[in-house]
């Protein structure tokens, strides 16, 4: 993945980025700023066409957009005119389904995420945790064989973000997506990741992958708890020391300049 | 100046009052009046309803006071009405003095009563007395020689009056009046004044208030209040209306193309900063002094901000929200419709607001060129007849109606965009 730029020089933003995903995998992009994290997914989701390469996806080259690849935003991508149903059952209704199918479906979904009675409210009622939750069932009302996280959870507090961590394992348990989750915590991508890739900056690389066993022990045990088991804690300090590393290179490359 | 004085006492000795009443009234203890940072935090300042009131009252009360209403006891002093009297001394032409009086009736020639003329004695000497009426606010030459004996001779003078000794060309100060002498000798009166308005600069409250109940129920030119009034709304309504019409699909194809943001740019940044005050002339070349020429001078004032509304409000959609949409699997009209649509209405609402008020605006100052009917034909017509009256009744108006459209439209977005600045 190239950019141009104006001035005539050009951005390797990505570069020789290959990889493989199964079916009901759960994998978090971590890497310091900058590293192409966002430009990567965006290629998947279809938001962007790629210089270079290819993203398959059930033996389909993706294109555009798409409702197989669903997506979650950080927060301000619902639509604040529609209340919670609808914003639920926008997926559904795009694709045509009978209005009692979407009533059952949203019904459904909103007891998933522990909004049954905020049906009726207007977006811009709930918290940041909640509208959250809205979002995540508006991307699982659509059934995509993809969910692309684009740092979901960055702009909740330290509590709620935790709750909806145990939420994202929650539903992908139940439901068997295959998610990819972009972050810049250190810590969600551990807990998060069956899969671990970190991304080294300029060009953005695959820097190193992980594989993990704390996303399997979060679905049925509390967050807290795993971050107590063995393991946990020397990982991420071995990721943590690798981002900083990279972020000190960053740092001293713009100084130099 | 005496009224700015007025106005700036009764400003300072109503907030002291306010502030006494108040702190015997037991407080409130909401979140507001437990803070004790209020200074600069724009949150704890909320109108205070009792000056909002008070403010109101003033400035009738300040109108009422200084145009003698009968809607209020207390008046600044009235111009004098009545009998003023005053004595000359003349002298002829051998040096004799001799003294007379003069009696002037000053009364108001706007209730419609003349007084008669006084009958009084011609008394004794050379010197004769004299009477004479005055209109109030107006002087008037008193030729007081006119009737005395020898008074046409060359040398025949009036030297002093009520005993104060006067030569041409200044003044003296009697009671109720001030007296100059011109250059000739003849004396000129003016009564006192006092400090309130003539009714042809301001009439008081009670005056217009019968004007608007008269022209409400006998109209106006050929015309009801009514007509003029809603011929002025009929305009402004069918010109903003097509304003919107054009202005809004214009302003979201220049939002989503990159073609029609090229072709119109230029032409709408050109014309934003035209006021339509200037293209009046124009207008009225082209298109004549009737409704085609007022409705399109409306609708060129409401295009361009609702065009640049439109504009704006597609180019504020968050593009995460498009991304949102097109991953679940909406097409490109379901965009529209769903997303761009919806999400540029409070910026929509924000430019027909601005644009109701320009439009409002600007029909009465085309109407104030030239119209038959309308609300700014009705005042430039009256204050051709010095009809202050009724020229203050239609600014009242004017104002009223703008306020009340201001208001509906405040109403309407806040049924129709709730998500407005949430």
């Amino acid at each position: 993945m190239r950019f141009d730029l104006k001035n005539g020089s050009s951005v390797q933003a990505l570069k020789d980025v290959s990889l493989d995903i199964d079916e009901g995998q759960i994998i978090t992009v971590l890497g310091p700023s900058g590293c192409g994290k966002t430009t990567l997914l965006n290629i998947v989701a279809g938001f962007l066409a790629p210089t270079e390469g290819k993203v398959v996806l059930n033996d389909e080259v993706v294109q555009g957009p798409g409702a197989e690849r669903g997506m979650v935003f950080q927060q301000g991508a619902l639509f604040e005119w529609m209340n919670v149903r609808s914003n639920v059952a926008f997926g559904p209704r795009m694709k045509g389904m009978p209005k009692s199918e979407q009533e059952e479906k949203v019904k459904h979904l909103l007891e998933i995420v522990g909004l049954a009675d905020f049906e009726d409210k207007a977006v811009y009622e709930l918290s940041g945790g909640m509208q959250q939750r809205v979002a995540l069932a508006r991307c699982l009302a659509n059934d995509p064989d993809v969910i692309l996280m684009d740092e979901p959870l960055g702009a909740l507090d330290a509590l709620t973000r935790e709750k909806m961590q145990g939420l994202v394992l929650k539903l992908w348990k139940e439901t068997g997506k295959t998610i990819i989750l972009i972050t810049h915590s250190v810590e969600e991508a551990v807990l998060l990741g069956e899969r671990l890739l970190v991304l080294a900056p300029r060009p953005g690389r695959i820097h190193k992958e992980y594989k993990l066993p704390f996303a399997e022990m979060g679905v049925n045990m509390d967050l807290r708890e795993v971050k107590k088991s063995d393991g946990y804690t020397e990982t991420r300090d071995e990721i943590l020391s690798i981002i900083w590393e990279m972020e000190e290179e960053i740092m001293g490359r713009s100084e130099e300049n | 100046m005496a009224i700015l004085i007025f106005y700036i006492i009764i400003f300072v000795a109503a907030f002291y009052i306010v502030k006494i009443a108040t702190s015997f009234t037991k407080s409130q203890d909401d979140f507001t009046s437990l803070k004790t940072v209020t200074f600069g935090d724009e949150s704890a300042v909320s109108p205070n309803r009792a000056a909002s009131i008070i403010s109101v009252i003033a400035i009738f009360a300040i109108w009422a006071a200084f145009t003698g209403s009968k809607l209020i006891p207390i008046h600044v002093p009235g111009p004098f009405i009545g009998d003023l009297s005053f004595s000359y001394t003349a002298m002829n032409s051998s040096g004799e003095t001799d003294d007379a009086d003069v009696t002037i009736t000053v009364y108001d020639v706007q209730t419609g009563v003349i007084p008669d003329v006084l009958e009084i004695e011609p008394g004794t000497g050379f010197a004769l007395n004299d009477t004479a009426q005055i209109i109030t606010y107006r002087s008037g030459l008193i030729k007081v020689q006119k009737n005395d004996v020898g008074g046409k001779d060359k040398d025949y003078k009036v030297v002093a009056v009520n005993g104060q000794e006067i030569s041409p060309e200044t003044e003296i100060f009697v009671d109720n009046a001030r007296i100059y002498m011109t250059r000739k000798g003849t004396l000129s009166v003016t009564p006192e004044k006092g400090w309130q308005m003539q009714p042809v600069w301001l009439p008081s409250p009670e005056t217009v208030w019968s004007r608007l109940v008269k022209v409400g129920s006998e109209g106006y030119k050929n015309f009801t209040l009514w007509e003029h009034l809603g011929w002025s709304l009929i305009r402004v309504i069918v010109g903003f209306l097509a304003g919107a019409i054009i202005g809004i699909p214009l302003g979201y194809a220049m939002g989503l193309s990159g073609w029609f943001r090229g072709w119109f740019d230029p032409i709408v940044e050109f014309m934003r900063p035209v006021p339509p005050l200037a293209l009046i002339p124009l207008v009225i070349i082209w298109f004549g002094i009737g409704e085609q020429g007022k409705i399109i001078l409306l609708f060129l004032a409401s295009l361009w901000i609702m065009t640049i509304s439109a504009r704006a409000g597609v180019s504020g959609v968050k593009i995460s929200k498009i991304h949102a949409a097109y991953s679940l699997g909406a097409s490109k009209w379901q965009i529209m419709r769903l997303v761009i649509v919806p999400n540029s209405l409070p910026e929509i609402f924000t430019g027909a607001r601005v644009s109701m008020g320009v439009c409002w605006g600007t029909v009465v100052a085309a109407e104030l060129v030239a119209a038959q009917k309308g609300a700014g034909m009705m005042i430039i017509n009256a204050s051709k007849f010095q009809m202050t009256d009724l020229v203050i009744m239609g600014i009242v108006l004017i104002g009223v109606i703008g306020y009340a459209i201001d208001i509906l439209m405040r109403i309407s977005e806040n049924y129709l965009v709730p998500w407005k600045g949430k």
